[in-house]
């Protein structure tokens, strides 16, 4: 019962306050969510420790999760290098793949026969273990941060590629019919309709290359890096220092993840249409 | 008798569906004076729509002529405000940046573009929705968009393909009176070109209505409304306008059993 009033009420409520209600909707949807899966993880965590404390497992095989914490207050200041490294490598490679991503989606959009050439080339690509081709870009570029910005890129072009093109391909076809219908050109057409109804299928590939794109980087730095998260997992794994090891990996995930919602931060931002379009068909829904 | 606005001379045009060939148009001949509200009427299916791209430049005819002032264009695109049946708004722009499109790709600065269209948000009915995404819009609304992005391309012809087929019988009725109000007093003296399913707003709307035949299309009938202007809503009660309506639906009729 108490979870209808409040659409009921809506309809008499002023835009604002319509707002304000959707997010204690949002708000409260978010908790059911999120709720489930922070609990399951709050409980793996402690049997974690409860299992490690129990059968005496020994430091270097598994910590305790209590351990990694403490552990990683304590190599904090000595991680920060390493993170900034990583970051800068990271920040280089999306560069460098947002650039031939791009370039990439817009050739395979200009003509068929370039879509033909190239689509099936880049899926084919895709099929080769980066991790077999960092030696040998290495060998290549290496060992200072070209390498590594190289091994960023080449995991994250993909994506953004992919979603610009097939977002290019999925423009309404009477949206572009409208525009020729006023005399406008190809150009006018690719910025005007084009572009803007691509950006939501783009937004999805880069989310997906940005959470990748600490990965690659740190993967990298396995094959040899004088600095960086990865150098800091193989060094710390050499010595059997398994919680530094963990605290390492729990830092890279956190970069992505914070990686991921800046980039969704930006996206809200730069398409407020989007929301506000999910916004009102998600009312009609109610 | 003046020169047609627009006129339409033999059209032929087909398709290919699985490898066989479907005949959409078969020999259209229409024409439209300057000024006159003209409606084709006709089964859904039976090439309206064609016929509107055809003019609008998006296709070739296979056959036939379409003149403007007389005269065949090489190149169509850009010379006649288009409406297509749906609204077609960009969600991404708001309703002031969507209803300047046309001027925009004519290379009017959008400042300027804009400060022409906001004087005419509260004849369109869309005052205090400038900066609304089209999304939050009711359906007469986005209609009234729609049709204001046609307006300001400021051309002398208008094809406007079913406009108001979307919309409840109570909207619709009210946005027939608005049209004829905009294209008459402010806006005024455009040649329309009109397509509708409903007899009832043809003879309402209309000069002069063309019933089409079933695909492939041809002109059945021609039925020219001698009502008088303004047009009330009084009036379609009247004998003359059932008159009109029976004789309209008599062609379609007529039409539909060729």
């Amino acid at each position: 019962m108490k979870e209808t009033t409040p659409e009921i009420r809506t309809i008499e409520e002023s835009p604002a306050q319509r707002t304000r209600t959707w997010a204690r909707q949002r708000f409260s949807a978010a908790l059911r969510q999120s709720g489930p899966p922070a609990a399951l993880i709050a409980l793996l965590i402690v049997l974690w420790q409860v299992a490690v404390v129990i059968g005496r497992v020994p430091e270097w095989l598994l910590p305790a999760p209590a351990r990694i914490l403490q552990t990683a207050w304590e190599v904090a200041p000595a991680l920060v290098l390493h993170i900034g490294q990583t970051l800068l490598e990271t920040f280089w490679g999306l560069v460098l793949s947002l650039a031939t991503g791009i370039l990439l989606a817009f050739a395979i959009d200009l003509s068929p026969l370039l879509r033909r050439a190239l689509y099936p080339l880049l899926v084919a690509s895709q099929t080769i273990p980066i991790i077999a081709l960092a030696p040998l870009l290495v060998v290549w570029f290496g060992f200072g941060i070209i390498s590594k910005v190289v091994v960023v890129a080449l995991v994250c072009f993909f994506p953004i590629a992919i979603s610009l093109a097939d977002g290019l391909r999925a423009t309404d076809p009477e949206h572009v019919a409208l525009l020729r219908a006023m005399g406008a050109g190809r150009g006018q057409i690719f910025r005007t309709v084009r572009i803007p109804s691509a950006l939501p299928s783009f937004f999805s590939g880069f989310k997906i290359a940005v959470t990748y794109s600490i990965i690659g980087a740190v993967i990298a730095e396995w094959i040899g890096a004088s600095q960086g998260l990865g150098l800091y997992m193989i060094r710390s794994a050499n010595a059997f220092r398994t919680a530094q090891l963990f605290a390492a990996i729990i830092v890279t995930s956190l970069l992505s993840i914070g990686l991921f919602l800046l980039v969704s931060g930006l996206e809200r931002a730069l398409l407020p249409w989007y929301y506000t379009t999910k916004r009102e068909e998600q009312w009609e829904s109610l | 008798m003046p020169e047609p606005k627009l006129s339409v001379t033999n059209l032929y045009k087909g398709y290919r569906l699985h490898g066989l060939p479907v005949p959409v148009l078969a020999g259209v001949s229409l024409s439209a004076l300057p000024g006159e509200f003209v409606t084709l009427i006709g089964p859904s299916g039976s090439g309206k729509s064609t016929l509107f791209n055809l003019i609008v430049g998006l296709e070739e005819p296979d056959a036939g002529e379409i003149c403007f002032d007389g005269c065949t264009r090489a190149v169509r695109t850009g010379l006649v405000g288009y409406m297509p049946q749906r609204d077609l708004l960009f969600p991404w722009r708001s309703v002031l940046d969507n209803v300047i499109l046309g001027p925009e790709m004519a290379g009017v600065s959008r400042e300027k573009a804009r400060a022409e269209a906001r004087e005419y948000l509260p004849l369109f009915g869309l005052q205090g929705f400038s900066d609304a995404y089209p999304a939050t819009l009711s359906g007469g609304m986005r209609q009234r968009a729609a049709l204001l992005r046609t307006f300001l391309c400021h051309k002398e012809i208008m094809l406007l393909d079913e406009p108001l087929g979307a919309l409840d019988a109570l909207t619709r009725a009210e946005m027939q009176e608005w049209l004829l109000e905009v294209w008459g007093a402010r806006v005024g003296g455009q040649t329309i070109l009109f397509i509708t399913h409903d007899v009832e707003e043809a003879v309402f709307l209309s000069d002069r209505v063309y019933v089409l035949t079933p695909r492939p299309a041809q002109i059945a009938a021609e039925l020219r409304i001698m009502l008088p202007r303004p047009r009330r809503r009084s009036m379609v009660t009247t004998p003359v306008f059932i008159a009109l309506k029976e004789a309209l639906l008599a062609a379609l009729n007529a039409g539909n059993s060729k």
